[in-house]
């Protein structure tokens, strides 16, 4: 039998974790939260990520295919364009295209909506940057896939471009799931940058609740969080992806 | 003559359809290829033998020009090989070509890589593509796996899918480069039979390999290399029994007797 002194301890602590314990702990952990549209940021997160990650898909291919063109202008302006874009820090691009592109040589990106502006720079300026990382992931890629299959393509009258895109192109893709994987998830943290330029996502939104709420290691962890269940699915499917769809040999 | 090959010639018309003239290349300091001139005629089946590294696979590449050449004239069906661009793809449409490893898509069924060519080059519909695909998948004798991945085949039934995808194109030529070197003893008839089919059939074929036997009982000539030059042409018979050139004499020698 327990002694009675430990058993009237037990009896004066209840009181306290009855507290932990109230249906209410949760939104009063979390009331910095209200009047914030947390997951509006976030979803302007996603539309920037989205949009820059087809947009760089398509500028990041067309790069690749001149770094291997057989023509020495075209393998110039790709090795270039490369060299130059990814050396340049994304916050300088972004920064750019807003005080450069926009107000000073007037790019207004067919809209004279500031917001909307701002949006669309952000999403011309990740795609512009990414790009080069896609071309270099997927030329890797296509240096994977060997010299014969080129060769037989060609050997049955398939041109450069046909080559390209039915023979080497599909294999290097598969071949780069994962790496491309990679650029996807930096990319989507990168989109934070956009919050330079004003745009109204996720990091903007927590600037916004540091300044004015005071539980600012909470407000980080929320964000923290929001970009760990956008990224980690993304990694873990794209990972499993690349498995089921590697060419074998 | 008998009857077969002068109702061949009659059928495909007279003439000399694969003309190298004068041929030079370099790769670097070495002289692969040295004043290369040879002609192979409509119908004929020509091979190459030599020892390693005396440039007969550099010769049959050049020929579609996979290999470039740094002088001299190569012509086929009358026409002399265009540089780069569409006439060039034009051009190896109709020149097939079955390499040593084989080479297959491996990213397409084994069907598809027979109808890819006829598609997207001769711009045949997908219903008559994928019958011819069959029909000759069938000729070659593995009809039954044209669902499966290259990676899926052994390497005897890779390489027939291979000379399916290139007859496929309905090539006035075939090109061999070594098509049976990268192949466990076992399977190399069944490509050589099929290739044997093909002779029979007509074809005109340049056969780089050392399968002697092939040389002996199909080729109408047999053309000898060595160090980047031709040495020695004859018909198989008398190259095999009675070799004019000392190179030739030594090099049979070597791989007849043991």
């Amino acid at each position: 039998m327990p002694p009675p002194r430990s058993r009237r301890r037990h009896t004066a602590a209840r009181p306290v974790r009855h507290v932990h314990h109230h249906p209410e702990a949760r939104e009063i952990v979390f009331d910095f939260l209200q009047g914030y549209d947390v997951l509006g940021a976030f979803w302007m997160t996603v539309k920037l990520t989205v949009l820059s990650a087809l947009g760089s898909l398509v500028l990041g291919t067309l790069l690749a295919a001149m770094r291997v063109s057989p023509i020495p202008l075209m393998r110039g302006f790709g090795t270039a364009y490369v060299n130059i874009v990814r050396n340049i820090p994304l916050t300088i691009i972004i920064l750019f295209s807003s005080l450069g592109l926009a107000d000073i040589f007037g790019v207004t990106m067919g809209t004279s909506d500031f917001d909307v502006q701002g949006f669309r720079l952000a999403v011309l300026s990740l795609v512009v940057y990414h790009a080069a990382f896609v071309c270099e992931a997927l030329r890797s890629g296509i240096n994977t896939v060997p010299v014969g299959q080129a060769e037989a393509a060609r050997a049955i009258g398939l041109g450069f471009g046909q080559t390209l895109r039915l023979i080497v192109l599909p294999q290097a893709f598969r071949a780069v799931v994962v790496p491309l994987a990679n650029v996807l998830i930096a990319l989507t943290k990168n989109t934070t940058v956009a919050a330079a330029i004003g745009v109204a996502e996720a990091a903007t939104l927590m600037k916004t609740m540091m300044e004015n709420e005071a539980q600012t290691v909470l407000i980080a962890a929320v964000f923290a969080f929001g970009f760990v269940v956008l990224t980690l699915p993304t990694g873990l499917f794209l990972g499993w992806l690349g498995k089921r769809l590697a060419v074998k040999r | 003559m008998t009857d077969a090959s002068a109702a061949k010639d009659a059928m495909a018309g007279t003439g000399d359809l694969v003309v190298l003239k004068n041929v030079n290349k370099h790769f670097g300091a070495l002289h692969v290829l040295q004043d290369i001139d040879l002609t192979i005629t409509r119908g004929e089946v020509v091979v190459v033998i030599g020892p390693s590294g005396s440039g007969k696979s550099t010769l049959c590449r050049t020929i579609n020009r996979l290999e470039t050449v740094d002088s001299g004239d190569i012509s086929i069906d009358g026409r002399p090989l265009p540089q780069e661009g569409k006439a060039l793809a034009r051009l190896r449409a109709d020149v097939g070509m079955v390499f040593q490893s084989f080479n297959l898509f491996a990213h397409k069924t084994v069907l598809e890589n027979v109808m890819l060519g006829q598609i997207k080059v001769r711009k045949t519909g997908k219903q008559a593509a994928e019958d011819k695909a069959r029909a000759l998948l069938d000729r070659v004798g593995v009809g039954t796996q044209a669902d499966k991945y290259p990676a899926q085949l052994s390497g005897g039934q890779q390489q027939r899918v291979a000379i399916a995808r290139a007859l496929a194109m309905d090539p006035k030529v075939m090109l061999f480069d070594e098509p049976t070197s990268a192949l466990d003893p076992e399977m190399i008839n069944e490509v050589l039979e099929v290739m044997q089919q093909l002779a029979r059939d007509g074809m005109t074929m340049i056969v780089v390999t050392h399968e002697m036997g092939f040389a002996r009982s199909a080729a109408n000539r047999v053309v000898f290399m060595a160090d980047g030059r031709i040495v020695e042409e004859a018909a198989p018979d008398q190259f095999f029994s009675n070799p004019r050139s000392d190179r030739a004499k030594d090099f049979l020698s070597k791989i007849l007797h043991h």
